[in-house]
């Protein structure tokens, strides 16, 4: 008991980073219909940002704002010189932009960084908590209450704000948005902007339990990408709850079946949903229109 | 002889029925048209009848007496159906010729290794196939297109070289979908004499059309589709004097004007 | 005239024996000797993807799956089973074969976004046994590859491995090319344009994509073994999925659709990491920039670009 219990705190720990990334893919993807593969090397630019930041004698509140602020500027200069200029593109370029892009991205934070594993303190201590024989970090609530703090944030910006809305609007028709008057290339950028920044977070705010370095980004991508995928492709409830489950998935399968090939779950779930349910968990079904 | 036969086929999209417990039969040589205002699920009966979507559980399709209800849409044309699309596919990248050449892939007597490793039958194959193309073009008007890309060809040139790829099958039915839309006077009085000349060869053709002068006149029966639903049935004759049929293209106030108009 | 040359088929080939032949005249010494066998190994490779992306238009970002299971065939067979080399090699190419059939088969009715997903985590998944099965695999360390004797002929030095593997090239390249022109190649090029229309003259997309999934395994599984056979040595990176990207790379940046695109593509990013281990820092970031540039600015690739020069210009 104390053990499935263990399982689940790890598992609703990673599950929620995953699903700030689905949630960073499924803004981009819904706003532009590209793939940013570059998703999870935003994830590494804030928590390594971070730590070195930090090592230079920033305060810890300070050297995050930094780190949030340099993912977003990426995420734009992103937006700006990589994916606007192919517009139009068919799927398989624009994935190759954004890997091309990932590769860069890592490229350089391997020269402005280093090649090392890095980590941050605790942000409240690192004595363990302890609920019914399993233990957690208490930095496990930063994560998951983290978590939750965007997830409401991002409600309120997409229902209250007319930015929000006009994110929304773009999302859903894009012709249709550039007619009412809404400036789509902005509104692009700005979903790039938001979900470089939701990366960041989810990267400082787990960078003291799993460690960091300058390509942790591939694997965070990919499962954030499963993720998407398992809950229904745009689909944003699905993005975190597709999240929640691969981390739960992953965790249960590191500890009754094997550790090994824990990073494997992501794919198989990705085959078992998809053919399951090809269009994910919340996804609507579409026929093709011929 | 009937070729086709579609029984109570039906299909509903999230809560709307799009089409409704329509049957019909088509006969060999025969031009069958299906009307009907804008959503009445033409191209969606299309779509059902050509296994792009799955006929309901009491829905039953055969072509030539076979019960064909359960087969998927590429095994279909081997049974002898073959159509045209309301939105133009075709294959962009490839030339006019090669379009036909694809229409012709299933009298092609090669192998997938046979072609890998270039066997002789390959080239002589290749031959084969495009002389049977070219000949089809010819009689479709189109041989002055044969070696241009698709791509870079008019629309009404497109409409009909889909109608040869999809002649290359050696269909037994052939379901066309709005065939004249976007074409002018003189391509669709070239259609008209195409789609009578198909006909004549055995064909069984079942037309979606928005021309009524061009369905009028070529078509040996009518079915009229709104809202999924068959409204009529008959000679071009009877359904055009049909009073359902006329309120549900005018609305019963334009009914009432063209019964005034008939005196 | 110029036309017909541009497109021909022999041609192609001639201009490709041409470039082997020249290569070893230029520049004799055996490190550019082995770095060339490298460029027409991963060509070979680049060439079952053009096949599978430049013919069918299904993208795979898993294909160093294949490569690894085709270059530890050749490793595992001789050292775990006591199988001969050379029948090692051509069992890897077929189990290649046979893997992409039963992963293709649910994999490929997938599309777009979801086939390269589905294609990256088959890759990963290879990698990741590759990595963990270390009494088998020799984990993350490498392997050993036996050499390989042929009629008593032990198969070594730069200038032999530099014909072997032209070889494989010519032959791979030929029967690339024997399929473009050919009825099924025909079937590859219209389910590429439009899946409905193809199924709608009756071909069977389904069976079709699969094929060329399996022939372009098989390829990744022969550049595999030949890559091992070479090297003598093996890792877990041969499968990686940085090996994946380079090799879609190198079709994209070549011309997607082109075999001599394929040897293009294969030349630059095999060549260009050699002259930049002096900047080996760099390497990354280059690389991905160019990628990112070429997809960009240039999306025919370079060999089609050239080729739509050519044409435009030929009277």
């Amino acid at each position: 008991m104390s053990e499935f219990l263990q399982l689940v705190f790890s598992g609703l720990t990673v599950g929620a980073v995953y699903a700030l990334v689905a949630l960073g893919f499924t803004l981009v993807y819904n706003a532009s219909d590209v793939i940013n593969f570059a998703q999870g090397d935003f994830v590494m630019i804030g928590g390594m940002g971070t730590v070195f930041l930090a090592a230079a004698g920033f305060s810890l509140p300070l050297a995050t704002l930094i780190a949030i602020l340099a993912a977003v500027v990426v995420g734009l200069l992103l937006h700006r010189l990589a994916v606007e200029p192919a517009r139009g593109a068919s799927p398989v370029t624009l994935i190759m932009i954004t890997i091309g892009a990932s590769i860069f991205i890592k490229g350089v934070a391997q020269l402005v960084f280093d090649k090392q594993f890095h980590s941050l303190p605790p942000f409240s201590g690192a004595d363990p908590i302890s609920i019914g024989g399993a233990s957690f970090l208490p930095q496990s609530l930063w994560v998951i209450g983290g978590t939750l703090a965007i997830l409401i944030a991002l409600w309120l910006f997409l229902e209250k704000t007319l930015l929000g809305k006009a994110l929304l609007a773009t999302a859903a028709n894009r012709l249709a948005a550039l007619l009412v008057g809404i400036n789509v290339r902005v509104v692009l950028a700005l979903a790039f902007a938001v979900s470089a920044a939701i990366g960041a977070v989810a990267g400082i705010l787990v960078t003291p339990i799993t460690l960091t370095r300058y390509d942790v980004g591939t694997l965070f991508a990919l499962k954030g990408f499963a993720a998407a995928m398992v809950g229904g492709m745009g689909h944003p409830v699905g993005a975190v709850a597709g999240g929640l489950l691969i981390g739960l998935m992953e965790a249960f399968g590191a500890g009754y079946v094997s550790s090994t090939y824990k990073d494997a779950v992501a794919f198989v779930m990705i085959l078992v949903v998809l053919f399951a349910m090809p269009q994910g968990l919340f996804g609507r079904r579409s026929l093709e229109r011929v | 002889m009937t070729i086709l036969e579609a029984e109570n086929l039906g299909i509903s999209f999230g809560g709307l029925r799009a089409v409704d417990g329509v049957s019909f039969a088509v006969a060999a040589g025969e031009v069958f048209s299906i009307i009907g205002p804008n959503g009445a699920g033409k191209t969606t009966l299309f779509n059902l009848v050509t296994g792009i979507y799955r006929a309901g559980r009491n829905g039953r399709i055969r072509i030539a007496g076979e019960d064909v209800t359960s087969l998927g849409p590429h095994l279909l044309v081997r049974r002898g159906m073959a159509r045209t699309f309301q939105n133009l596919q075709i294959f962009f990248r490839m030339t006019a010729l090669e379009n036909v050449m694809v229409g012709c892939h299933l009298s092609e007597k090669t192998s997938f290794l046979a072609d890998l490793f270039g066997w002789p039958t390959v080239a002589r194959q290749n031959r084969a196939t495009r002389e049977r193309a070219l000949a089809l073009m010819e009689r479709l008007g189109l041989a002055q297109y044969a070696r241009a890309e698709a791509g870079s060809l008019p629309y009404g040139v497109l409409k009909r070289l889909e109608i040869a790829r999809a002649l290359a099958t050696e269909p037994k039915v052939l379901l066309l979908d709005e065939p004249a839309a976007g074409c002018n006077a003189v391509e669709t009085e070239v259609l008209d004499r195409l789609i009578a000349d198909i006909a004549k060869s055995g064909v069984a053709v079942v037309l979606i059309e928005h021309d009524m002068k061009l369905v009028m006149k070529i078509s040996d029966r009518v079915l009229v589709l709104t809202h999924g639903r068959r409204l009529a049935e008959g000679a071009p004759a009877v359904v055009r004097n049909d009073a359902g049929v006329i309120s549900a293209y005018l609305g019963d106030a334009g009914a009432t004007e063209a019964n005034r108009a008939h005196g | 005239m110029l036309a017909a040359v541009v497109t021909s088929r022999l041609a192609t080939l001639l201009f490709l024996a041409l470039v082997i032949a020249v290569v070893p005249v230029l520049a004799p010494s055996s490190f550019y000797l082995r770095v060339a066998s490298l460029v027409w190994i991963f060509a070979l490779a680049a060439l079952g993807l053009t096949i599978l992306m430049g013919y069918a238009g299904q993208v795979s970002l898993g294909h160093a799956g294949f490569l690894g299971i085709g270059a530890y065939a050749v490793a595992v067979g001789p050292a775990r089973l006591g199988l001969d080399p050379l029948l090692s090699f051509f069992l890897g190419a077929a189990l290649c074969g046979l893997v992409a059939y039963a992963v293709g088969k649910p994999i490929l009715r997938l599309k777009g976004y979801y086939l390269a997903i589905a294609t990256l985590g088959f890759g990963l998944i290879v990698a990741l046994v590759l990595h963990s099965e270390a009494a088998v695999t020799g984990g993350p360390d490498g392997i050993q590859v036996a050499r390989i004797t042929l009629f008593g002929w032990r198969i070594s030095g730069a200038t032999t491995w530099y014909w072997v593997t032209a070889g494989a090239l010519m032959i791979g390249a030929a029967l690339a090319l024997n399929i473009a022109a050919s009825p099924s190649g025909r079937t590859l090029r219209a389910l590429h344009d439009s899946e409905v229309a193809a199924t709608g003259v009756g071909v069977d997309v389904a069976a079709r994509k699969l094929a060329a999934f399996v022939v372009s395994a098989v390829y990744a599984g022969v550049a595999g073994g030949l890559l091992a056979l070479m090297n003598g040595f093996i890792t877990p990176e041969t499968a990686s999925f940085m090996h994946s990207i380079e090799l879609v790379a190198m079709v994209i940046i070549g011309g997607t659709g082109s075999v001599l695109g394929a040897v293009v593509g294969s030349a630059f990013l095999t060549v260009l990491p050699q002259a930049l281990t002096i900047l080996q820092e760099y390497e990354q970031a280059v690389l991905g920039l160019l990628i990112m540039v070429f997809m960009i600015f240039l999306p025919a690739g370079i060999v089609s670009s050239l080729k739509r020069f050519v044409l435009d210009r030929a009277p």
